[in-house]
């Protein structure tokens, strides 16, 4: 793709970055030709988010130098980046959802006319963007109103309308179900093929390996390697991100599943009314749910958690009738969640790693007259430490200064604490490193073997297939089919994830 | 105890410049009267911490407090009630006031500020309507049993001898034991932990399998409770009520004392003894501006400036707190 006549569009040459104590970029290069879609990849911690403040004129690099279009530039504030026609477009969204699509692609740039706000303007201007990005809502539509797909292209939208040459996305597609993803992708490609060039930051090698034309792959805050085209396969890039081999990436071993510890009969949730769900999961079974988001995944295991009553129907633990009206009498049944909103519902994260650990089972191990037990509490956070290779200081650190990897062993952390004979995980993995990953796939390797059943809904189909021993594929609130291991497939998940009833073979 | 620091010193600097610049300050009668009522204001500040370490807020606590210091000589002096049925519907009300608080910020999720504002409202106009503004004393004999509690030391049964008895007040008494069982609760029982778990996040809390309505209910309730206690104080201290005043702004002061004691408006954050302090250098700037002349009329700019200076600095210190945390953890990092 790259031409070698010009020079590139874009070239970051031996950019060095250091913190008090730290040096979070070391002489890091990479290149970006036009129309070229680099994606770079990395674990947590390896210097992207750095480098991506820098292009974006938040922060300036030490050392190195930064040329657009062959020109030495100066990035020292986010206007500059501008005006060079870069724009960054955050992992966490930078909408103001109370505000129309319209006012959000021109916010602190509206059109002027007799002083007040040009909305006509703005109406037109933003519908021919819209269409650029394939998004087909009215300007007028508020943003909190779109679902998290088509806001992430009004971002996009926003960044073309300043005329943006290079894009920097980062993690984009981390909270979007596999159907927005593809379109998502499709406008990148869209973008690419008129000449906007991209820096694409995933953990999702899936998408990587079909949009990227070039990987960069960065460890430890240096350049660990590139890939061209035809040399980006899923082995190389874990390769150059975790530095070493690995032979196999998920754990799942065959083994031999037990009683069955949850059974759900005719279960009605305020999602899937007027379905009834039935399935079970065994001691020492690890089974996915896959499906679009929307297809009422999370809400399902709202309802198998005590977060949101049942309509109608039985959840069994254990063959006991366990009635669930609120997370306390999950836990009391032995069922444990950890949620897919890990910042929101699964850890406090201005506590410290010790107190959120503690959490569930303060109740349990209280003293006489509700005193807290902080011996327990010391203990239990102590081991969950060790056994989750938790990346802390120690126990009392605050959570939110961990990785998003190690926040998540957290999470787990605490529910294995309280030894659950059901565990849920609600994209168990998002947004968190290559590294972690392994880590959790590990854990739910042991957990099964130590006969935890484990239920876990993902949108990444590569982990559905890699650790599910079944998978139960959701459709509009209903489960619309069930897949061993021998037919699992993202054809065939997909066939089931969007309504095609059928038995596969 | 640390994070208490700065205000504990702004506490003695004014003490000590306010001692030196009057007469009349470092005197025991003056003294008492300081402590007294610094313990009255800590008293409905613990009451108040409760709900904003929920990160919710009571906004009705003055008007409640007007509203028991008229019921009470209302049931007993004027319907000619026993004190005990004084007692007990002073009680009953603030229970109800509490519980309808929590209800209808948990159940129908409606925001403590709304619910409380409202509160702070209707109780005021129906403590005025009940009596129609009639002033309202506490001059009579009933209520003799009840103004040891606005007495000192030496008048409780049994103490009389008690060396210094005379230079303490009751209400500092209550003020400590009341510290003591609060502090207890926030700080070693899960309850407490509950509470500063759900102040912070409460989605997370819930989903940690913390009955959250439950506890943001007693929340509410025990600042009522508080409430209605300090209500009953004031009144007695106080011996004579106007319905249509007594107890403005009192919320304000309360909740200026939690602020200034390390509570967060966001919740989650809480210190009794910070709390204490807090209550106990208002009193002390109310007093310091009259003992040292400064015009009377200037007095809530004064306290509004020296509060406004407390949070300051206590933001600053917490920034480059921070900022050493970082240096120290990228350090760390990269060893």
């Amino acid at each position: 793709m790259s031409e070698s006549n010009t020079s590139p569009l874009l070239s970051v040459e031996n950019v060095t970055k250091r913190f008090p104590g730290v040096t979070a970029l070391n002489q890091v290069s990479l290149t970006l030709a036009e129309g070229e879609v680099l994606a770079l990849i990395g674990e947590n911690g390896a210097g992207k988010s750095t480098l991506m403040k820098i292009l974006a004129g938040v922060q300036l690099p030490d050392e190195g130098q930064i040329r657009v279009a062959g020109v030495p530039v100066r990035l020292d504030s986010v206007q500059t980046a501008q005006a060079n026609r870069i724009a960054l477009i955050h992992q966490e969204l930078n909408l103001s959802g109370n505000l129309d699509v319209g006012a959000n692609i021109f916010l602190g740039r509206e059109p002027i006319k007799r002083g007040l706000i040009d909305k006509k303007k703005i109406r037109e201007d933003s519908v021919a963007l819209l269409a650029r990005v394939g998004l087909k809502v009215s300007p007028d539509t508020i943003v909190d109103a779109l679902p998290i797909g088509q806001q992430q292209l009004v971002e996009i939208a926003r960044a073309l309308s300043v005329d943006a040459r290079v894009l920097i996305m980062d993690e984009p597609t981390s909270s979007l179900s596999q159907h927005e993803t593809e379109r998502l992708l499709k406008v990148v490609k869209d973008l690419r093929s008129r000449g906007v060039s991209v820096i694409y930051i995933s953990h999702r090698l899936g998408e990587v390996r079909e949009l990227a034309d070039r990987v960069t792959v960065f460890r430890d805050g240096a350049n660990a390697g590139d890939l061209s085209r035809d040399e980006i396969t899923h082995d190389r890039m874990v390769q150059l991100m975790v530095g070493r081999d690995i032979s196999q990436f998920y754990a799942r071993k065959p083994h031999q599943p037990g009683d069955v510890a949850l059974q759900v009969s005719g279960l009605e949730t305020p999602a899937n009314l007027g379905h009834r769900l039935s399935f079970s999961v065994r001691a020492g079974e690890i089974v996915g749910i896959s499906g679009l988001v929307g297809a009422g995944r999370t809400e399902l295991l709202h309802v198998l958690f005590g977060v949101d009553a049942a309509v109608s129907g039985t959840i069994s633990v254990d063959g006991q009738v366990v009635r669930l009206r609120s997370p306390g009498d999950a836990i009391q049944a032995g069922i444990a969640l950890v949620p897919e909103d890990r910042k929101q519902q699964g850890i406090i994260l201005e506590m410290a790693v010790r107190t959120n650990i503690g959490l569930p089972g303060l109740k349990q191990h209280q003293k006489t007259g509700g005193f807290l037990n902080r011996h327990q509490e010391g203990k239990d956070s102590a081991e969950m430490i060790a056994r989750m290779r938790i990346r802390t200081p120690n126990e009392r650190q605050v959570v939110q200064f961990l990785s998003g990897g190690n926040q998540q062993k957290v999470v787990l952390g605490k529910w294995l604490a309280m030894k659950p004979k059901v565990l849920l995980l609600d994209e168990p993995t998002r947004g968190i490193d290559i590294g972690a990953k392994q880590e959790i796939y590990a854990l739910m390797e042991e957990l099964a073997e130590q006969g935890v059943a484990i239920l876990f809904v993902s949108s990444e189909m590569e982990e559905v297939i890699g650790m599910s021993d079944r998978t139960l594929v959701m459709h509009e609130g209903r489960i619309t089919g069930e897949l061993t291991r021998d037919e699992l497939t993202e054809e065939s998940i997909m066939q089931l994830a969007t309504g095609n009833v059928g038995t596969p073979a | 105890m640390k994070k208490n620091l700065g205000i504990l010193s702004i506490l003695l600097v004014v003490f000590m410049a306010t001692a030196f610049g009057s007469d009349s300050f470092f005197t025991p009668y003056n003294l008492f009267n300081l402590v007294e009522r610094s313990s009255l204001y800590g008293i409905i500040g613990i009451g108040v911490a409760f709900v904003i370490i929920t990160s919710g807020i009571d906004l009705s606590i003055g008007s409640l407090i007007g509203l028991v210091a008229v019921v009470f000589p209302y049931i007993v002096v004027d319907r000619q009630l026993s004190l005990g049925m004084g007692l007990l519907t002073i009680l009953g009300l603030s229970l109800v006031v509490g519980i309808v608080h929590g209800l209808l910020i948990t159940k129908l999720k409606l925001q403590p500020f709304v619910v409380t504002l409202c509160g702070l409202m209707i109780y005021r106009g129906l403590a005025r309507w009940l009596v129609s503004d009639r002033t309202m004393g506490y001059g009579n004999e009933s209520f003799a049993s009840l103004k040891v509690l606005v007495g000192n030391v030496s008048q409780l049964p049994g103490c009389a001898s008690l060396p210094g008895a005379k230079h303490v007040p009751v209400a500092f008494l209550i003020l400590v034991s009341l510290g003591i069982v609060a502090a207890v609760f926030l700080n070693k029982t899960i309850y407490g932990r509950y509470l500063l778990a759900l102040g912070r996040n409460e989605q997370a809390a819930r989903f940690s399998g913390i009955n959250t309505t439950k506890m943001i209910v007693l929340a509410y309730v025990i600042c009522s409770l508080i409430s209605g206690l300090g209500g009953l104080l004031f009144a007695l201290d106080y011996g004579s009520i106007q319905p249509d005043s007594f107890g403005n702004f009192y919320e304000l002061y309360a909740i200026a004392a939690a602020v200034l004691g390390g509570c967060s408006l966001r919740g989650g954050e809480g210190s009794v003894f910070g709390i204490i302090l807090g209550a106990a250098l208002m009193r002390l700037l109310m007093n310091s501006i009259s003992m040292l002349g400064i015009d009377d009329q200037l007095e809530p700019t004064v306290i509004g400036f020296v509060i406004l200076i407390g949070v300051v600095v206590d933001q600053l210190v917490k920034r480059i707190a921070a900022h050493r945390r970082a240096v120290l953890q990228a350090r760390q990092a990269s060893s």
